[in-house]
């Protein structure tokens, strides 16, 4: 079974005034199988973690480790940490003018899988996969993310999840700009993966109206660039009724 | 694409663009320098002399053309006939020079449903040339003009489309990397003619195509379209003048380039004139460039200049972008190594103009040139 280990994480950025501080410590291990829900106001540092995680250039690690199945992470490069078995799905996913997503997403799980995968199995996988999260086949044919909907690009990072199977997931914000109905499917295709029961999930989310549809084993406030509480998904509930207002004292 | 710069319709103060020589002889032309307005970007030193226009040739190009059912093709020893005078020193020295002239002609009222391909391959040498291609009434066709090889080349093609005709001309430059190439090439467009002329630039050390568009006629279609790629030390340089002399006529151009390499220089002037008479004209045209490592430069200047208000439309837009760190990291995210992800954002670039062009048969050879002069760099 796949762990990420997150021990003593801290990041900086840089600003116009210098260096600054996002992430003062962070500690988290999530297992595959489990489903993790991370929650905080805005500012306190989520997507950060995430970025981190993921190796995104702007970010720098100042100190702590990540590892994966004990592999150091934070050595890797972007794609490696990819091929490792790490997914990101994005808040905002950019636009690549001119390639299209059946493109994009035959190089990307070449690249995840070491070989090309047999055509006709290919094309069934990604017919399957697209009709579960109601995208239009069309789709497949239009360039990555150009002039998609906030909805469509959320649908299109969920699918890469199913089609890619990694052992860990973190989705930043997936549930953000979704209306019920694309919520419900978003939703539907993340069960779908945590029910294999091959991935760990780091639900990155501001708000606790995902959480009706996707029940995290654990949940974790997080503020002010570090983990302030932990505890079941009643964590969520007392979240909903009272608000962050509570742990900000700490 | 991050964009570094954005101009949109902005109406420049009016120049006179009508050339003050236009002959045949390159005696009548002064030696040109780069403080003349057609050759600032140019760089003089690396013309090889040809810009004296009398450096006597030590080759020829080898020509070949296909045989296509509805066309021609002679090479005539006579240069006499109605020509129109060239406007520059190194073009007006080409035709000095030549001792024939490679003629193309697609015969009146001929669909060809195959492409003519015209190819011209250099040996080494200092070389001129020649080229016409004579479109008949309700004739249509597409040419591809192949240019490889390594030349010091100054060839000039003529396109005459007669009234109803419509055809497709692609110039490919795929030089090997030490060749110079400098050409005119001058559409005239009868009534209700139509062209779609392409240039693309990939090899060559120094490449100066200037695409002119005449009308002769009301109601010609001319569409320019450009894909260029210079690597380092390489000089691509393309510079239109469509002139609307004539009503009702409609003009769309659309150029994209990519830069890569210390001292990759790419060049893109579009002069449109709309000319008072040229009631109805319909004229767009754009520019875009991707920069895709530092030590390069883009220059991308669209002139419109517009003597009537009785036109349908005219803009102009210009964009120079560098390569967006955003989607790198997106596309590296999903397991691909950054030397692909490079490759397929910059294939991406350039795949909705290769479907613009719509001739597949070089959409294969135009991505595999690309990638190969890619190099170790990317």
């Amino acid at each position: 079974m796949s762990v990420l280990e997150i021990k003593g994480l801290t990041v900086q950025v840089t600003t116009e005034d210098g260096p600054k501080e996002i992430l003062r410590g962070v500690d988290l291990t999530v297992k595959a199988g489990e489903i993790h829900a991370l929650m905080g106001p805005n500012g306190s540092g989520k997507s950060t973690l995430a970025y981190a995680i993921a190796g995104h250039p702007k970010y720098t690690i100042t100190g702590g480790q990540v590892t994966l199945d004990g592999q150091d992470v934070l050595e890797m490069s972007v794609d490696e940490r990819a091929r490792a078995g790490l997914f990101l799905a994005m808040q905002y996913p950019v636009e690549v003018p001119g390639v299209s997503i059946s493109n994009f997403l035959r190089t990307s799980i070449t690249a995840i899988r070491g070989e090309a995968p047999n055509l006709r199995h290919w094309i069934k996988e990604l017919k399957e996969s697209m009709a579960g999260l109601q995208i239009d086949p069309q789709f497949a044919e239009r360039n990555v993310n150009e002039g998609f909907s906030g909805g469509e690009r959320k649908r299109t990072e969920i699918l890469q999840m199913e089609l890619i199977h990694p052992k860990i997931a973190v989705l930043d914000e997936t549930d953000s700009g979704l209306d019920v109905d694309a919520l419900r499917v978003v939703s539907e295709g993340i069960n779908r993966v945590c029910d294999k029961g091959e991935t760990g999930v780091l639900l990155i989310t501001h708000f606790t109206r995902i959480l009706k549809y996707v029940k995290p084993d654990f949940v974790h406030v997080f503020y002010d660039g570090r983990i302030v509480r932990e505890g079941g998904p009643e964590l969520a509930d007392d979240i909903e009724a009272n608000g962050y207002a509570q742990f900000v004292t700490a | 694409m991050a964009e570094v710069k954005e101009h949109e319709v902005a109406i420049v103060p009016p120049k006179d663009h009508t050339p003050v020589i236009r002959s045949l002889d390159p005696t009548e032309f002064p030696t040109p320098t780069s403080r003349d307005e057609e050759f600032r970007f140019t760089p003089m030193s690396r013309l090889r002399n040809l810009q004296e226009g009398n450096v006597a040739a030590t080759g020829s190009m080898a020509i070949a053309v296909n045989k296509v059912a509805g066309s021609t093709f002679e090479v005539a020893a006579d240069k006499s006939g109605d020509r129109i005078g060239f406007t520059d020193k190194i073009a007006a020295g080409a035709w000095s020079q030549i001792e024939s002239v490679s003629k193309l002609t697609i015969e009146a009222n001929q669909n060809l449903t195959e492409s003519v391909v015209v190819s011209i391959v250099g040996s080494d040498a200092v070389a001129y040339g020649q080229l016409d291609i004579n479109v008949e009434k309700f004739a249509s066709a597409v040419v591809i003009v192949d240019h490889i090889g390594a030349a010091t080349y100054a060839g000039n093609i003529d396109i005459n489309v007669a009234d109803g005709g419509s055809v497709t001309v692609v110039s490919l430059q795929d030089w090997d990397t030490s060749a110079l190439h400098l050409a005119q090439h001058r559409i005239t467009l009868g009534r209700d003619a139509s062209v779609k002329h392409v240039s693309v630039t990939l090899g060559g050390e120094v490449v100066r195509i200037l695409p002119s568009v005449h009308y002769s006629a009301p109601g010609g279609q001319a569409e320019l379209i450009g894909l260029y790629f210079a690597g380092a030390g390489q000089h691509a340089e393309h510079r239109l003048f469509v002139d609307h002399s004539e009503a009702n006529c409609r003009s769309n151009v659309v150029y994209k380039g990519a830069l890569d390499g210390e001292g990759a220089h790419t060049v893109w002037v579009g002069d449109v004139l709309i000319r008072a008479n040229a009631v109805g004209t319909d004229t767009y045209e754009i520019n875009r460039n991707l920069v895709l490592s530092g030590g390069g430069r883009a220059d991308s200047v669209p002139n419109l200049e517009i003597e009537t208000g009785e036109i349908v439309g005219a803009g102009h837009a210009s964009t120079t972008g560098r390569f967006d760190d955003e989607q790198l990291f997106y596309l590296q995210s999903r397991g691909i190594n950054e030397d692909e992800a490079r490759r397929l954002v910059l294939r991406g670039f350039f795949e909705d103009l290769l479907g613009q062009i719509g001739v597949p048969e070089i959409n294969e050879r135009v991505r595999d040139s690309i990638e190969a002069r890619l190099g170790g760099q990317i």
